[in-house]
């Protein structure tokens, strides 16, 4: 097992208390797994990935611990996870426009970096060099400021940086969401070639587009409300979903070859719970079409089939 | 770069002759005449004289041609660096007066120019991350920005000189000396150029090290410091990045603060009777000496200039985003 994650808690600090944006998280990542991170914005997904890498400031560790290679990975303590970052987690970040210092020429700051981190870049220059060729990115690029390249090929950069040490894990958070349609394709087959290439041993790949992780993951889970909701294979998720939230989250999603002027769309009705104090039992319950008198009590996250994880009463 | 520069250049002496243009019409527009003012100083008692005398003043400073005559006039003599002769002073030429207070107002403003910006710099970087100093240094900085430039001048006068009686008062040197290069000369020097030394450098600085704790808290809370932080980068490193990228509003600052201050120097001159060159623009409007005026702004224009140009240059070389815009963009 490459990552296990057991009931890992993460509250933000506020005025009025703590909110719950991550609530007790189980699961695991295998080798060589690409595992797609889906949920609507604010059910913790982003909440997840952060936390496995660095915890803000407002983020505090309330229980729970994270493994990664047999190794307990020591999240709450900033210092002490500073041996890891970059070299066993990485991050590809949302912002992969704005992550290069403008200032610095980029090979400049990627030779400070490594050299802040204990490794030579001369010694690592023809392995960074033979990955810019394999992006499609010039070698020049290390002579250029971040300013003199396009948004893709920022992108491109942040990809091959991140993962230069290979990490065994890759945080891909919402790496998507700023690029036109092609160049997302484009990038999320890089992610999938950088794992068939051994770059990183495994891959959490957060987003919100269901569509475009479906072709790259292994795996998809789904998180509602600060849970997990389900953790199954790509297909069984997206074909034969079991708790209803990810059921109704498919069917919202459009299909091809029905036309929307004839049918409407579905959505789902209502909005999540607030997470500063949220209801006691399933979190979904209130939106849910198939609710019964057993959801007040919480659904524990069990599996109900081979590699498939829910937590619903009506799935077990 | 080379069509950067030359634009530059081309921008720098368009303002140049704009600059000298209204310097020569400025004094033109006060009221009052020259000629009749140092008439009556001389108290003239033969009512005869007046007329020849008259004619001969305004034949000495050039004033008996029609006007486009006399800016042509002005322009040919700058161009030999003959700024005229001053009413003040006169017969002494303008450039003689101006040569003797320029030291005295560069030796004031160059080290406090300079010297607050560094050390504001660098206490505002440290009190963006050490919370004693953030709490000391930026209500004191918020107090020295925003008092009164003279008011200040003048508590430190009245505190440190007539009280407790540490530095002298007024005066460039002191009275019982002739300028010379001797030992004692120099300590008289150095002793009446503290005080108003001291009260630029406080101003100043209460500014820069405001300016530069808030650029610093909002670099680190930048994409790219976030990002180096995740990949496991010392803080050293990203604060080095963050004080270098930090720096750039500070300079654009800088440069435009080295206009502005030319101005504070007229009354740190004006209240420690500093023999520079804001005393000189105070005794010139006093005198309605033109000449001494038109020389004095001169002075200044060219120093706003030179120092806008210095910074430009800087720039070019500190951030690459300035130089895109000059080679059109590689990618």
């Amino acid at each position: 097992m490459s990552l296990r994650v057991d009931n890992l808690k993460v509250y933000y600090r506020t005025l009025r208390g703590d909110v719950k944006a991550l609530d007790g998280a189980t699961f695991t990542v295998a080798d060589g797994e690409i595992m797609g991170l889906a949920g609507e914005s604010g059910s913790g997904k982003s909440t997840l990935s952060k936390s496995l890498i660095r915890l803000d400031t407002r983020m505090r560790l309330v229980e729970g611990g994270v493994e990664l290679d047999g190794k307990p990975l020591p999240i709450g303590d900033q210092d002490a996870m500073n041996a890891f970052r970059f070299k066993e987690v990485s991050l590809i970040p949302q912002y992969a426009m704005s992550a290069l210092n403008p200032t610095r020429k980029i090979g400049k700051m990627i030779s400070e970096l490594l050299g802040a981190r204990g490794v030579k870049y001369s010694e690592i220059k023809p392995e960074l060099e033979r990955r810019l060729d394999l992006v499609g990115l010039k070698r020049e690029v290390l002579n250029n400021y971040p300013i003199e390249l396009s948004g893709g090929m920022k992108q491109r950069m942040v990809l091959v940086l991140s993962t230069l040490l290979n990490p065994s894990l890759l945080i891909a958070d919402e790496v998507t969401s700023a690029l036109d349609v092609s160049t997302q394709r484009a990038v999320a087959e890089t992610l999938v070639e950088f794992r068939d290439r051994e770059f990183v041993k495994s891959m959490i790949v957060v987003t919100h587009d269901i569509s475009l992780v479906y072709q790259i993951a292994d795996t998809i889970m789904v998180m509602y409300a600060g849970k997990l909701a389900e953790k199954a294979p790509a297909d069984v998720v997206v074909n034969a979903p079991r708790h209803p939230y990810t059921q109704l989250l498919i069917s919202s999603l459009p299909e091809v070859g029905v036309r929307y002027a004839d049918r409407k769309l579905a959505g789902i009705p209502g909005s999540p719970p607030g997470l500063l104090n949220p209801p006691a039992g399933c979190r979904f319950r209130d939106r849910c079409p198939l609710a019964f008198a057993r959801c007040v009590e919480e659904p524990p996250f069990v599996e109900v089939d081979k590699n498939h994880h829910v937590a619903c009463w009506k799935a077990q | 770069m080379r069509r950067y520069f030359a634009r530059k250049v081309a921008i720098y002496l368009l303002t140049f002759f704009v600059a000298v243009t209204l310097n020569w019409l400025i004094p033109r527009f006060m009221p009052g005449d020259p000629v009749l003012r140092m008439l009556t100083r001389t108290s003239v008692s033969n009512p005869d004289a007046i007329a020849p005398m008259r004619e001969y003043y305004n034949n000495v400073f050039g004033l008996d041609v029609p006007l486009w005559r006399q800016y042509l006039n002005y322009w040919a003599e700058l161009l030999q660096g003959n700024m005229g002769i001053s009413v003040w002073l006169f017969p002494a030429p303008v450039t003689e007066v101006i040569l003797d207070a320029v030291p005295y107002t560069l030796a004031l403003l160059i080290p406090s120019i300079l010297l607050s910006w560094y050390a504001g710099n660098k206490v505002g970087a440290l009190a963006a991350r050490r919370k004693w100093l953030d709490n000391t240094v930026l209500p004191l900085g918020y107090a020295l920005t925003a008092t009164p430039y003279m008011w200040i001048a003048i508590v430190l006068a009245w505190s440190l000189a007539i009280i407790a009686g540490v530095f002298p008062v007024a005066g460039g040197y002191s009275f019982d000396l002739q300028p010379s290069w001797s030992l004692v000369f120099f300590n008289s020097l150095i002793q009446h150029w503290f005080l108003p030394f001291l009260s630029l450098f406080l101003v100043a600085f209460g500014g820069w090290a405001i300016g530069m704790r808030n650029m610093i808290i909002y670099e680190l809370e930048a994409d790219y410091a976030n990002y180096l932080e995740a990949l496991g980068a010392p803080r050293r490193l990203i604060r080095r990045y963050a004080f270098r990228n930090a720096l750039l509003p500070q300079l654009t600052g800088l440069a435009l603060q080295l206009g502005v201050l030319v101005a504070g120097a007229l009354v740190t001159e004006i209240v420690f009777g500093y023999p520079g060159l804001g005393r000189l623009i105070l005794m010139a409007i006093q005198n309605q000496d033109f000449f001494l005026l038109q020389g004095a702004f001169l002075f200044i224009v060219i120093g706003v200039l030179i120092a806008n140009f210095v910074i430009d240059i800087v720039y070019v070389l500190v951030d690459p985003r300035t130089r895109t815009g000059m080679t059109g963009g590689a990618a």
